[in-house]
């Protein structure tokens, strides 16, 4: 029995230490995943909000980047329909970022309405499956219509 | 031939519906042409999942672009390689695999069960036969792989080209193996619920089936890794994204059981946990899957999001809901036999084991479901990254990696002054010897010092665990030192197997605490210039830029970028980064450019070097070096540990006879090397 006690001792020691580390770490690491939409929502209902650290999840707007190769930055306008942002982002952009696709941009939005991000990723979701072209789209290729007559 | 597959599809669905039954019926009733029937129904359905799957290869290898899957994941000219490996590059095809493979294993564990459990596997068969009937049912109302399109397209989408990788070819099938067969130990559980034979008979049946579960998880998991590192171009090999997580998961409850397995064999003990976590596997690779194919957690891997999530959400559920019924319902049957004596005892090392194993998955789940989870309770989605699970999970690592090294050397029950003494002397003086090293050399890293330090004291213990036992065999029977050595590890395949996978897992580790000296530069180059990086080891790294070179290769249009590498000044050879635009077979670009990183990997650290693109209009290129120490480590800890769990599995020595043979013996190696 007394092993048995000290065992739930140790566990328990175990347990609260990770639940600190959990708790602590979500505290410091987390960050807001939010829309455009309820980016610009959360900034207008208090200011403070400019130059906190979000995610971004948005489409990239079609035909709106512009890559600077010599200095490394990609600008971009990012939207969920309603509400858009031009990004900035300073890096290697992924091979799946291009015109259309779902970003989630890490960074921060300035008090002049540009988005800083500090990291890139495209959700390519073709990478395994065909996307279905967004609503309102009309099907280009050969494929894409392959798409839409499934 | 497509057509044939279609039919066999349905004729499938029938006979599962069948199946999935008449197991139960043939137990409550006691009808031995019940039980018979329950098993030919897998066979049945194995043979016919395999006419299914020859009717997709045929397709994909026949062109045959009427076929929507063929058209949307293929092309004309698309290397034969990848046609191949197209069956399950989406989610319908990856659908039929599934089913295929988890018919293989349900035949190969009824015929090597049935003779031996025979009032087990009618049930078995039948749990079986439900699994596999709902991958088919979802196949044939949701995703079925032979629908057909409206007319004919001349040529196909293309398989996109981050797929086009030997990587990505063994990858998923060796993932879907691990999940797949997590099925079988699964059957088995409920199996010995239902009928209550709650012996340790079930857990013989399964116990090599989830280290071929675990074997399989594993190597899909370092090969995902491996695929990412040399495909993706960040430079890192693991990203805490949902779906590695998911992966992830099943690994970690497997691992719990394959530990605490042994206690139960021994002791008696744990007989709720074991069960509970055969259940858990395999309720976490349904999870993990409908992770991955319901888009409800964003992932860049993400399959595009179907209704087939909701047949997974639903298969959970109810699969979920009946274990756990039955679980509760045998709940007073599963009482140990013995008790925990010490907590200076291997019982207890594992236990602490197993706790942290399930604490690691629950972080990481809780980390994962985050975004789900505050939503819900706040209602807005907040996410954690990677510090996250790096700050949970590195502290519990190394209390895992300490455990690697006492848990095989302490002694059962109760250990003594003297067996602590004896076992770890040499183990606590390689850990101190390494970690004042280390210091000594100004390592900047306090959890890599401690991880490195670590990793010595389990090696020790390893190191000295084949001595001893080769040493106690040369005096026994005296034979040389080759072949004692080779008989100790031959007559106790699972002990020194397992040992090795330690071996194995250390090696992941200290790959893993390498991350903590990786560095990246990114430079722009004109032809001729160069850039200079420094490696942690002091050394200096000079990449010239050569120039960029364009051709037609295969299916693509390459860009190459050359780049001449010197170490310290002195001349190591060519790397060279490749973006390639894919074409399709009207010569017309397809997809967006990939881009093929190169590599120089040795012992010590990866150079590792991305073409980024030109500057248009200019001589100007852009390149990211990264610096990735001790990477190679992880692919060879990764393969270290594939033999140790194969030299385990390996039927013969070890088994259930040698292990009962060893029952009341203390932990002391020459007894069981005596026995």
């Amino acid at each position: 029995m007394r092993a048995r006690t000290k065992f739930i001792i140790g566990g328990v020691l175990v347990l609260g230490t990770v639940g600190y580390l959990m708790a602590s770490g979500i505290k410091e690491t987390g960050v807001y995943y939010l829309t455009p939409s309820e980016l610009a929502a959360k900034v207008n209902a208090d200011h403070s909000f400019y130059n906190v650290g979000v995610k971004m999840g948005a489409r990239v707007v079609n035909g709106s980047i512009t890559r600077d190769v010599a200095t490394q930055t990609i600008t971009f306008r990012a939207t969920d329909g309603a509400q858009s942002y031009p990004v900035v982002y300073h890096g290697l952009a992924p091979d799946t970022f291009t015109d259309g696709v779902d970003v989630v941009v890490e960074g921060r939005l300035m008090p002049d309405g540009t988005f800083r991000a500090t990291t890139l990723l495209a959700k390519c979701a073709s990478r395994y499956e065909a996307v279905p072209p967004p609503t309102g789209a009309t099907p280009t290729s050969g494929p894409a219509a392959a798409r839409s007559a499934t | 031939m497509t057509d044939l597959g279609n039919i066999a599809l349905w004729i499938t669905l029938l006979i599962g519906a069948w199946g999935s039954v008449v197991g139960f019926v043939a137990t409550k009733q006691r009808r031995p042409d019940l039980a018979r029937s329950a098993e030919r129904a897998i066979f049945a359905m194995f043979a016919l999942l395999v006419v299914a799957s020859a009717g997709l290869m045929h397709a994909l290898l026949a062109h045959d672009f009427n076929v929507e899957f063929v058209a949307a994941y293929t092309s004309r000219n698309l290397p034969v390689f990848y046609t191949w490996s197209a069956f399950y590059a989406g989610q319908k095809g990856s659908l039929l695999l599934w089913a295929l493979v988890v018919s293989l294993f349900g035949t190969a564990a009824l015929l090597v069960n049935r003779r031996k459990y025979p009032e087990l596997t009618p049930i078995v068969a039948s749990v079986v036969a439900i699994v596999i009937t709902f991958f088919v049912a979802t196949m044939v109302f949701s995703a079925n792989p032979f629908e057909r399109l409206g007319y004919t397209p001349a040529d196909g989408r293309g398989l996109n080209p981050q797929l086009q990788n030997p990587g990505m070819v063994f990858h998923p099938p060796l993932l879907y193996l691990g999940y797949t067969s997590i099925s079988v130990p699964f059957a088995f559980a409920v199996a010995a619920l239902i009928t209550g034979r709650l012996d340790t008979g079930w857990l013989h049946a399964i116990r090599k089936w989830t280290l071929l579960s675990w074997l399989f998880l594993s190597c899909g998991i370092v090969m995902g890794m491996w695929w990412a590192y040399v495909e993706l171009g960040w430079g890192g090999y693991w990203a805490w994204d949902p779906v590695e997580n998911a992966s992830f998961l099943p690994w970690l409850t497997m691992t719990a059981f394959l530990h605490s397995v042994m206690i139960q064999e021994k002791r008696g003990m744990l007989k709720k946990w074991n069960i509970g976590l055969v259940v858990l596997s395999f309720l976490l690779s349904i999870f993990g899957t409908f992770l991955t194919r319901s888009g409800v957690i964003s992932s860049v891997h993400s399959f595009a999001q179907s209704n087939v999530g909701y047949f997974f959400l639903i298969f959970l559920i109810l699969a979920a809901g009946a274990s756990f019924t039955l679980y509760a319902y045998r709940w007073p049957v599963l009482e140990a036999e013995s008790k925990l004596e010490s907590m200076v005892s291997r019982e207890a090392a594992f236990l602490f084991n197993n706790l942290i194993l399930i604490v690691i998955a629950f972080s990481v789940l809780w980390g994962t479901l985050f975004p789900i989870l505050s939503e819900l309770i706040k209602g807005t989605k907040v996410t954690v990254g990677p510090p996250f699970f790096n700050q949970v999970n590195v502290p519990l690592g190394l209390l895992l990696l300490l455990l690697t090294g006492i848990g095989p050397l302490i002694a059962w029950r109760h250990a003594s002054t003297g067996n602590l003494r004896r076992q770890f002397f040499w183990p606590v003086a390689a850990l101190l010897v390494v970690a004042i090293g280390l210091v000594a050399v100004r390592m900047s890293d306090g959890w890599a010092i401690g991880a490195y330090a670590l990793a010595a004291f389990v090696v020790a213990t390893i190191v000295q665990e084949f001595v001893r036992g080769t040493g106690a065999r040369m005096r026994l029977h005296h034979e040389p030192m080759p072949l004692a050595f080779a008989r100790l590890v031959g007559r106790n395949r699972r002990r020194y197997g397992g040992y090795v996978v330690h071996l194995g897992i250390v090696m992941l580790f200290a790959g893993f605490a390498g991350l903590a000296f990786k560095s990246d530069t990114e430079a722009t180059l004109k032809p001729g210039e160069s850039v200079e990086v420094k490696s942690p080891y002091g050394h200096t790294y000079k990449l010239t830029f050569q120039g960029v070179s364009q051709y037609e290769q295969l299916n693509r249009f390459v860009s190459a970028a050359t780049l001449e590498v010197y170490r310290d000044g002195k001349y190591e050879g060519l790397m060279r980064s490749e973006k390639r635009q894919h074409l399709n077979s009207l010569g017309q670009p397809t997809f967006e450019p990939s881009t093929e990183v190169a590599i120089r990997s040795d012992i010590r650290e990866d150079l590792y070097l991305v073409y980024a693109g030109s500057v248009q209009g200019t001589e100007q290129s852009v390149f990211r070096v990264t610096l990735n120490p001790l990477v190679w480590w992880v692919w060879y800890g990764g393969m270290v540990l594939v033999v140790g769990g194969l030299i385990s599995m390996w039927p013969g020595g070890g088994g259930p006879t040698a292990a009962s043979r060893r029952r009341a013996e203390p932990a002391g190696y020459v007894a069981q090397v005596t026995g």
